[in-house]
């Protein structure tokens, strides 16, 4: 069996109230990567919908794409793993490569997160909790996240003021991107600043600041066999290393607080996968639902040790100009999460990377890029490494 | 005509807003009423859960027995809301904690007479049964 390249990438615009139907949002991004691979609709074998559910009235999204798209007869799946479902596609995509079933798959991710008011929102995110013992405490993903970093202030003396330097440079990106959500800049100071609305407190630690923007996207990456990939494209990436791992719903069911389990697992399989080691990847995205959760990506995917991660944002490391770049393209920070995009979003983004051509965000050329999404609060993990 | 079936579904009553009425681990609730918090052992293996589980995910026997959450845990972590998902707007502020038993822990809220700048992480808690406003039931965790 060769290798599995990726040949297409696309997303829509990420937006505040997307002015159409679901299958019209999915057709944004898989127009783009259709766009970007130069290929039709029957070179394409099988897709895998994904996204987060509930979010919206059509039940089985996967066949009504599959027609609006111009991908039947071929075989089409809806594949969910909360926030990090469209790279839990990729995996999948890359499994029906690798096995020889099919030799071109289509992941498309998608979330009209604007059918549904901000609390509504919460309250589904919450139900992606453990609704039998936990959601019915009224809790949120804000709230959870805000658990794990006041653990990792509590053992690190992690301060609220590093992690607001986490959000700075995302919007420092997010200002660079025309497809964010959120592109205005965010300074240091508004966070102390009660008259801005990033001071507000959400659940302590965290404020408004430190949490990402609902919006509604769609994504599309183009998976093809080796010899499909040369054929087909003049600047495959191969997909080199995948890491996947899951755990206990419940808080009461972890034994990890200042960290994400899944996260160093999945970085483990992956980088081993690869046969690399952490010091080799040249640009990263990483899932910054909330500030912390990216302070914890640095150390859980060992780019620093445990509780210092905060020494590689002071150092302005995670710039793109720094050892490590992470989130140069805004992050779900100012980019914005609409959920089941959002893995594929990230995965767009270190393509072009690889490939030269990010633009305004270009890191200097860089051969290897990992993506780290992750679904519900740790609940599920996915690293994926890509190389040219 | 039959007979109405009676559905069990205590659960209903666990949490400012239930999301599930019916479990095999419905004398939970039943349990909480009468002011104790409940966790479930394997009779089989002695594997301990919380929150109490009707099936052993280490041995899969169904043979399980009930203990009482008693004694200190230690805080994990924790945070206050500002702001809350819909249903939960009456009881904001709140905050929901972590307590770490040893052989288990258990997620909940610490009570809301107690103010954030008491609240240390690594202090010793207990657990008590609690009645909300709306009469619902679920527990919190006050100063040991």
């Amino acid at each position: 069996m060769g290798k599995v390249g990726i040949i297409g990438v696309g997303q829509s615009a990420f937006v505040r109230g997307y002015p159409g139907s679901i299958r019209e949002l999915a057709f944004e991004g898989f127009k783009d990567a259709m766009q970007d691979a130069q290929i039709v609709n029957k070179d394409i074998d099988a897709s895998i919908i994904c996204s987060a559910p509930e979010y919206d009235k059509q039940r089985s999204p996967a066949g009504v794409f599959a027609e609006y798209l111009g991908l039947t007869p071929q075989p089409t799946c809806y594949l969910e793993s909360l926030c990090s479902s469209s790279s839990m596609g990729l995996r999948f995509a890359y499994s029906l490569v690798k096995s020889g079933l099919h030799d071109v798959v289509a992941v498309v991710g998608f979330q009209k997160m604007s059918e549904i008011s901000s609390a509504e929102s919460q309250e589904r995110m919450g139900r992606g909790a453990d609704i039998q013992w936990e959601s019915t405490f009224g809790t949120m993903m804000p709230a959870y996240y805000a658990m794990y970093a006041k653990r990792h202030m509590a053992e690190y003396g992690t301060t609220p003021e590093d992690l607001a330097l986490i959000r700075v440079k995302a919007a420092t990106y997010g200002q660079l991107n025309e497809k964010a959500v959120y592109r205005k800049p965010v300074t240091f100071e508004m966070f102390s600043d009660p008259n801005s609305p990033m001071s507000n407190p959400v659940a302590s630690p965290l404020r408004v600041g430190d949490c990402c923007a609902n919006a509604d996207g769609s994504s599309c990456i183009i998976v093809a066999s080796e010899e499909r990939a040369k054929a087909l494209s003049k600047k495959p990436v191969w997909i080199l290393g995948l890491g996947s791992a899951s755990n206990a719903v419940n808080l009461a069911g972890r034994d990890e607080f200042s960290g994400l389990t899944v996260a160093r697992q999945s970085a483990e399989q992956a980088y081993k996968m690869a046969g690399i080691t952490a010091k080799d990847v040249d640009v990263a995205e990483v899932h910054d639902c909330f500030t912390i959760a990216e302070m914890m990506a640095y150390e859980n995917l060992g780019f620093a040790k445990p509780g210092e991660g905060k020494e590689l944002i002071k150092g302005k490391e995670t710039y793109k100009e720094g050892s490590i770049p992470v989130n140069v393209d805004g992050g779900l920070l100012s980019k914005g999460h609409p959920i089941g995009a959002t893995g594929g979003s990230q995965i767009r983004t270190i393509v072009l990377q690889l490939r030269g051509e990010a633009g305004d965000i270009q890191v200097k050329d860089p051969e290897i890029g990992l993506v780290h999404n992750i679904g519900g609060v740790g609940l599920y993990g996915n690293v994926s490494i890509f190389g040219r | 005509m039959g007979k109405k079936r009676e559905v069990d579904d205590r659960f209903k009553k666990f949490g400012t807003v239930s999301f599930t009425a019916t479990t095999k681990v419905n004398d939970f609730v039943s349990q909480l009423e009468d002011g104790k918090v409940m966790g479930t052992k394997c009779k089989e293996c002695d594997a301990v859960y919380f929150p109490p589980r009707s099936d052993c995910a280490k041995c899969l026997s169904s043979h399980m027995e009930w203990f009482e959450v008693a004694g200190k845990g230690k805080l994990v972590t924790y945070s206050k809301l500002e702001y809350a998902p819909i249903g939960f707007g009456d009881d904001l502020p709140y905050a929901i904690a972590l307590l770490d038993y040893g052989d288990y822990k258990v997620f909940g809220r610490i009570a809301d007479e107690i103010p954030e700048e008491e609240i240390q992480v690594g202090m010793e808690m207990t657990t008590r049964a609690n009645t909300l406003s709306n009469g619902q039931l679920n527990f919190v965790f006050q100063k040991a």
